[in-house]
């Protein structure tokens, strides 16, 4: 065991080309994820908290339902969506990176379209009669919205980020964890620890760990420094 | 900045047999109200007596269930921002810098652009504001706040401003700085409606007095003559301080 942390240790500073490609396909199917997300997911999280129409009850309980949504499941139903058969096999997609961010970013956008519901909900609650006063109201009021719930849905997006870094089960369906292509961090792990290479399972982990934590850092240093300025 | 009247107004407002029901209870019943230009109208009586509401409705936040608000004939369509804005109770901060919260108001109000900063910066230093320009909003006091409420919405250039218990939450020192303030838009030629407790208050700043109970206008008047001597049994007790509600 000593050996293997040895190792790990030993496989991370050497900067192995192999192990950092891992690295980088994991990071940039993960961000690339949560920034397609939150593209969608802000926007639509904050019309849901502002719009009023039918359904719209069962539409809030559906997405706070699928933050829930099994990571295999996900990547299951992705995989029949492009598989050569499906309704989007005609794309070509399938064990590639673009299918893994495909299905990390259903995982990760129900939790923002419903973290982002009820922040813009909350802050419509207070700057409602205001809004309403100034003429911004339903879709005219999503951008102040957003703007004012910025801090809180920084940590919704770091949420998501958590989602997608930490799943192993959608990437490994639809990417095939196929080395030097759709192989990331979290399937990697799996695959080297069902081996018993240990130190590549256990690098990997520290870095996976280490990159959450630095991504949080960031975030949380950058939300404080504009908190400070403007709360 | 044009003096608000030397130019057409959307004023006189006119409030006529205004009703307002919430879950069978009747809140508002039979309220007329007019307010004409630069006039500034106190709406006085105890809490739940229907000032707020009756604001609201005036405001438009509000639809009523009977009753009609009409401005003056033809204004109602006057191409762009709205001419009347509302000040409430608890002064409601964006989470930006006090400079800021008045740019998003006048962004919002349809503004252009390239006036927005000038503008912002004018509203803020009209009222001496200008110190407080880089605060975040919602570290500011109360007054401060309410005076920066006040300062906003009167960078919108309405023709009337509807203020619900300005001065509630204040201290003497902070009450006198908002009366200030309530002089400067009556100079300007706004028209102010306001609700307060403050008899006092309505007698130092008010043209006219509407006095409230149990959701009904039960006088209305001069501030002064309507004041000191109230001519109903309602109006009197409230003027003379012991409340019948």
């Amino acid at each position: 065991m000593d050996g293997a942390f040895a190792q790990a240790f030993l496989l991370i500073v050497s900067f192995d080309a192999g192990f950092l490609g891992i690295v980088g396909l994991s990071l940039w199917v993960t961000l690339s994820a949560v920034a397609i997300s939150a593209v969608i997911g802000l926007p639509l999280g904050a019309l849901l908290a502002v719009c009023r129409f039918p359904g719209r009850g069962a539409v809030i309980v559906a997405v706070n339902a699928l933050m829930g949504l099994p990571p295999v499941v996900a990547g299951l139903l992705v995989y029949l969506a492009l598989s050569r058969s499906g309704p989007a096999g005609f794309l070509g997609i399938l064990f590639t990176p673009s299918a893994m961010i495909v299905a990390q970013t259903i995982l990760v956008l129900p939790i923002v379209i419903a973290l982002t519901r009820q922040v813009a909900e909350d802050l419509w609650a207070e700057y409602g009669d205001h809004l309403t006063s100034l003429g911004r109201i339903g879709r005219a009021a999503v951008g102040t919205l957003l703007y004012d719930g910025r801090f809180a849905l920084a940590v919704t997006l770091l949420a998501g980020f958590g989602r997608a870094a930490a799943e192993v089960g959608a990437v490994m369906i639809v990417g095939g964890n196929i080395a030097g292509y759709t192989r990331t961090m979290t399937t990697a792990i799996a695959l080297e620890t069902s081996k018993g290479d240990l130190a590549l399972a256990l690098g990997l982990g520290i870095v996976l760990l280490a990159l959450t934590l630095s991504i949080n850092v960031v975030v949380f240093g950058a939300t404080r420094l504009w908190h400070h300025q403007l709360r | 900045m044009t003096p608000v009247r030397d130019r057409p107004s959307i004023l006189p407002l006119a409030a006529d047999g205004l009703r307002f029901e919430a879950r069978g209870a009747r809140l508002i019943d039979g309220i007329d109200l007019a307010v004409g230009r630069g006039e500034c109208v106190a709406l006085l009586g105890p809490n739940g007596s229907g000032k707020t509401l009756t604001l609201r409705l005036l405001h438009g936040l509000d639809r009523p269930t009977a009753g009609t608000v009409r401005w003056a004939a033809g204004t109602d369509t006057v191409a762009g921002r709205k001419r009347h804005a509302m000040v409430f109770q608890k002064p409601v901060m964006l989470r930006r810098t006090a400079i800021a919260n008045v740019r998003h108001a006048l962004a919002a109000a349809g503004f252009p652009r390239t006036e927005i900063a000038d503008r912002a910066q004018a509203a803020l230093a009209r009222f001496g504001l200008q110190d407080l320009a880089a605060r975040p909003a919602r570290v500011l006091s109360g007054g401060e706040q309410q005076r920066l409420a006040i300062a906003r919405a009167a960078a919108l250039e309405p023709d009337i401003l509807f203020m619900d218990e300005p001065t509630a939450a204040l201290d003497p020192g902070a009450t006198r700085q908002i009366e200030a303030m309530f002089a400067e838009l009556k100079r300007a030629g706004i028209a102010l409606v306001f609700s307060t407790h403050d008899i006092g208050q309505a007698r130092r700043v008010a043209d006219r007095v509407a006095i409230f109970g149990k959701g009904r206008i039960v006088e209305q008047g001069p501030a002064e003559r309507t004041l000191a001597s109230p001519e109903t049994e309602e109006a009197r007790a409230f003027v003379a301080g012991d409340l019948p509600w």
